[in-house]
């Protein structure tokens, strides 16, 4: 499908990223520049310092992933964070609260922490993050396997273009602890998120159009990165970025079920 | 937005399995739950249970073979649902045909099982135990794309108790960009114990079934359910359509993860936004299908809601006493519901409810009515302050 027969765009005004040894966005598109080697190293643990301080302590790995990359993303991005609709997007979810959830239900008496059961539903991140910020629009949690980059982004951006709502995606997803690891072997607990908005602006980074295609997945040239795009659900996202960090307007193939994927043409800077 | 026709739909629960059994269920005010244990738990409780949940998924999806898909798929079957999809595919093809599915647990009794049979602490799960199609969310979404053999976008949308409500919005917007040209939208829980045993932790689970809005509820009564609804623009459907999807509102409470805002600020904005979205005024609508879930919180935040929107004018009524609460499968079966409603011009009581809380405004309804339902609202509220409200126009 060309470009012009692909519906309206949406215009992406600011990145976030985080990977083991890739911090920021800014770490992330050196390295997808070429400009420099990733070298996966410890994640230093994230405080969300929008959580009053005891939900901060008692934060999930979810919860501080996707506070970590939506706050990135938000800083000096000239948008009020209350105003913004959420898209959530995670294949897996918390898979630590499932285990713990799961262990506790094997044996009498079968006691579920209610903490963990309300942290346990999908939009856990969604929710503390409209409470934190006091938004109150249209939020979303959406999970789609390994597909789940491209169900985000195309929720997020069908917001922005039907719905006319400047949207926040988050998209993340970490490794389960054992004895789930084992069926759902993540490596890398990796994090994105883009803003999006309905109208072109002085902010601009490139404007997205997105429609679904029977075509196989972009893939990466650098072995490593290459391997951690398909480590991690959110790290999918990863050609998409790396033609971003490059400035290069191209056609992106994202998978988004076993059939399809989702092309994104990227047009960098301003629409012509 | 643009209306929608609702060119087919259907619906099992505990009252049965397809329109014909619900349909009887309401207006013999027969309810679907009994005091019945689910697998090991002993919680004292009511519960809304699918019948004839045994038998394994067909060979072709026999890898997503687990409780939530089999009940999926005994709902698939349902109503002639399967002939008409593959009407659609005959039209569209297979990859124009989107597929957005609401739950909030999947398969996760397939997890729970694995869990029980590790010998020890650090024992590994056993083989049969299959994550990716069974315990993951977006399995929800494939199994369903794969029974009916659909090749579009898929995705489940999880945003516990207004999951399925949800997907019809998000369904409306693909059409609306023209990334689908007909969407399959539904909603599947089944029960398990993680949700069996957590509400009950949070104290949410009455012993009694559910009484929505009376003055003694008490709690909610877990139920399981699945149903399915075909989304066409109206150029595009060839039949009379079975209803119409004319609005939808989604907002946030920004409050609490698990207490609905006191004064239902939330609840009120989505009304309002599915008001907003189908451009009718309050004076349209002739019923409002309440979440109306029985806890004495979300019950007291949604009377407020709906007298800040509507006053105490507009009949309205929770179907939570016949199906139980079926979690994120609550937004489909409910709209289902709504639209036999419609077609009967049945206005259904809040079945269990004796005595109305006096503290609420609403008119909640304690005698079923005839009259005409043109325009209805339907009502799905989660946790994390997740709302969502669907108008529904009659066929």
């Amino acid at each position: 499908m060309t470009a012009a027969a692909m519906p309206a765009p949406s215009f992406l005004t600011s990145v976030a990223w985080v990977a083991p040894g890739l911090l920021d966005w800014p770490a992330a598109r050196t390295v997808l520049r070429g400009e420099s080697v990733w070298t996966a190293a410890e994640l230093p643990t994230f405080q969300p310092e929008r959580l009053p301080p005891n939900e901060r302590r008692r934060a999930s790995a979810t919860v501080r992933m996707a506070f970590r990359v939506a706050d990135e993303a938000l800083r000096d991005a000239g948008v009020a964070a209350d105003e913004l609709a959420t898209v959530f997007a995670s294949a897996d979810g918390d898979l630590a609260i499932a285990a713990r959830i799961c262990t506790a239900l094997a044996q009498p008496p079968r006691q579920v922490s209610p903490t963990d059961f309300h942290n346990s539903v999908h939009n856990a991140p969604a929710g503390y993050w409209s409470i934190a910020v006091g938004a109150t629009g249209p939020s979303t949690a959406v999970a789609a396997g390994d597909g789940s980059f491209a169900a985000g982004l195309l929720e997020a951006h069908l917001m922005a273009v039907a719905e006319r709502r400047p949207t926040l995606l988050v998209a993340y997803d970490v490794p389960a602890p054992a004895p789930l690891q084992a069926k759902r072997p993540l490596r890398h607990a990796v994090g994105t998120a883009l803003l999006l908005l309905p109208q072109d602006g002085p902010r601009t980074l490139a404007s997205l159009r997105c429609a679904p295609l029977a075509s196989t997945e972009t893939v990466l040239d650098d072995a490593a990165l290459e391997a951690l795009r398909t480590d991690n659900p959110a790290a999918r996202a990863l050609p998409l970025l790396q033609r971003l960090a490059c400035g290069h307007s191209d056609a992106i193939d994202l998978p988004l079920t076993p059939d399809l994927s989702l092309r994104v043409q990227l047009q960098c800077g301003s629409p012509p | 937005m643009t209306p929608l026709h609702i060119a087919a739909f259907t619906l099992t629960s505990a009252l049965g399995h397809g329109r014909e059994a619900h349909r009887a269920a309401l207006h013999a005010e027969r309810s679907g739950l009994r005091p019945a244990a689910f697998d090991l738990s002993q919680i004292e409780c009511f519960i809304g249970e699918v019948e004839r949940l045994d038998s394994p998924l067909p060979a072709r999806l026999r890898a997503f073979d687990c409780r939530n898909h089999r009940l999926a798929w005994l709902a698939l079957q349902q109503d002639g649902f399967l002939e008409s999809v593959a009407r659609l595919r005959a039209r569209h093809g297979a990859g124009r045909i989107g597929v957005f599915i609401g739950s909030t647990t999947a398969g996760i009794h397939s997890a729970e099982l694995a869990f029980r049979e590790r010998v020890a602490s650090d024992a590994a799960l056993p083989d049969w135990f299959d994550y990716r199609h069974t315990q993951a969310l977006g399995s929800a979404a494939e199994m369903v794309a794969a029974a009916l053999e659909l090749q579009g976008i898929a995705l489940t949308v999880s945003t516990a108790c207004s999951s399925s409500a949800k997907v019809f919005a998000t369904a409306s917007r693909a059409l609306s960009a023209g990334l689908c040209d007909a969407a399959v939208v539904g909603g599947v829980d089944s029960l398990c114990l993680t949700t069996l045993h957590g509400f009950n932790a949070l104290q949410l689970i009455g012993a009694e079934p559910c009484r929505p809005a009376d003055a003694a509820r008490r709690g909610i009564s877990i139920g399981e359910a699945a149903a399915f609804a075909v989304l066409t623009r109206p150029q595009d459907d060839d039949g009379a359509p079975a209803g119409r999807l004319l609005g939808y509102g989604e907002s946030s409470d920004a409050h609490h993860m698990s207490a609905p805002h006191p004064e239902g600020r939330g609840a009120a904005a989505s009304m309002r936004a599915a008001l907003r979205s189908a451009g009718l005024e309050v004076a349209a609508i002739d019923y409002i299908n309440l979440h109306g879930t029985g806890t004495p919180a979300n019950d007291a935040a949604e009377d407020r809601a709906v007298c800040a929107v509507f006053g105490s004018g507009t009949r309205c009524s929770s179907t939570k006493g016949w199906t139980g609460h079926t979690l994120g499968a609550a937004g489909a079966i409910e709209a289902c519901l709504t639209l036999l409603c419609a077609a009967d011009g049945y206005l259904p009581r809040s079945l269990n409810t004796r005595t109305l809380d006096p503290a609420f405004g609403a008119q909640v309804l304690l005698a079923a009515q005839r009259a005409p339902i043109r325009h209805a609202l339907s009502n799905s509220f989660g946790f994390g302050g997740n709302n969502c409200t669907l108008l529904l126009g009659a066929a």
